[in-house]
């Protein structure tokens, strides 16, 4: 095997055990350690394929910025950020949806590793991905996009800060005042069989009093 | 036996990180995992521009597109970080099934 075979080997591996830390982890510190990984593998195969300035870009903005972002904001959280919920390991649905994927990946890679004619990369030009090449392309091509890409970014900003700053209401959305309402509070969702409807009519609660109890509405429906 | 790369071991390993960043998303309830998710999945699709972007050399439009994609990224992680937060404050999970102001 060469050199770059074995560089791409070495950075795929990387990329993927990244990946799957990320997916896996029960501290979410550790999938930003695994997408730092990651993004690390993906800016060594960028290198190879003769972009060094992406390469750059990635690390200096994902690895520099994004990362560090999530990390902060794990890190603000506290414990409470390493949620797993119970159902999300025996979850039917998900369990399907991986493996439909796998079976779709697998197809693909049947498809694809079977190529009649592979067709090897060229010789890159001079220049290929250097700043100067990228960079002339980005002002006189991509003007348009990049003003755009600009004013986005003003706009993030600037909608960050003021998601981030604004102090929620200290009311809870209310729920079940409305009497009404409370005939549509069955539950429709098995996880919320044990949820409280609410405080004040669970208090007062009357099965036989005229009103509808929740859970009969929620059988008729199923 | 001299592996020779071609474009398609990078389309396939791009598949493979979006396939795993895909089903993250789907399956987890954190949000920051599932946030983290969707970085992986518009990585892959950069590794994918740039390879087939090296494979029809000359031109560097791809390169350009990834490079605006990982703006759009960057934009995309301070604000979602930001209803992370917000919605933290106001539920004290970063549960997604808990995000059902909106139900009803």
């Amino acid at each position: 095997m060469s050199v770059g075979a074995i560089f791409f080997a070495v950075c795929s591996v990387i990329c993927v055990v990244g990946a799957l830390s990320v997916v896996l982890a029960r501290n979410p510190i550790r999938g930003a350690v695994g997408l730092l990984a990651t993004i690390v593998g993906i800016a060594g195969l960028f290198l190879r394929l003769d972009a060094q300035f992406l390469a750059a870009i990635q690390l200096i903005v994902y690895a520099g910025a994004v990362v560090v972002l999530f990390v902060f904001v794990v890190m603000l959280l506290g414990p409470s950020a390493g949620f797993t919920s119970k159902a999300e390991a025996r979850s039917k649905v998900s369990r399907i949806f991986a493996g439909g994927l796998m079976a779709l990946l697998g197809a693909l890679m049947l498809v694809l590793l079977a190529p009649k004619n592979p067709q090897k990369f060229g010789a890159a030009a001079e220049g290929h991905g250097s700043i100067e090449a990228v960079g002339g392309l980005i002002f006189t091509e991509g003007l348009p996009v990049f003003e755009l890409v600009t004013a986005l970014l003003i706009v993030a900003v600037i909608g960050a800060i003021a998601v981030a700053r604004t102090q929620p209401g200290q009311r809870k959305p209310a729920r079940v005042e409305n009497p009404t309402l409370r005939l549509f509070h069955g539950p429709l969702l098995p996880r919320d069989a044990e949820r409280p409807l609410s405080k004040a009519p669970a208090a007062q609660a009357d099965p036989g009093g005229g009103m509808i109890p929740p859970t009969s509405l929620g059988k008729e429906q199923a | 036996m001299a592996l020779d790369l071609v474009v398609e071991h990078y389309v396939l390993l791009s598949g493979l990180i979006f396939l795993i960043g895909a089903v993250g998303f789907v399956t987890r309830r954190n949000v920051l995992v599932q946030l983290m998710s969707i970085e992986l999945m518009l990585n892959s699709v950069n590794l994918a521009l740039v390879a087939f972007n090296r494979q029809h050399g000359g031109a560097m439009n791809g390169q350009m597109f990834a490079f605006f994609v990982i703006a759009v990224a960057a934009a995309e992680v301070a604000v979602g970080l930001a209803i992370v937060l917000q919605f933290y404050r106001l539920r004290a999970t970063v549960n997604s099934d808990e995000a059902d102001g909106l139900r009803h």
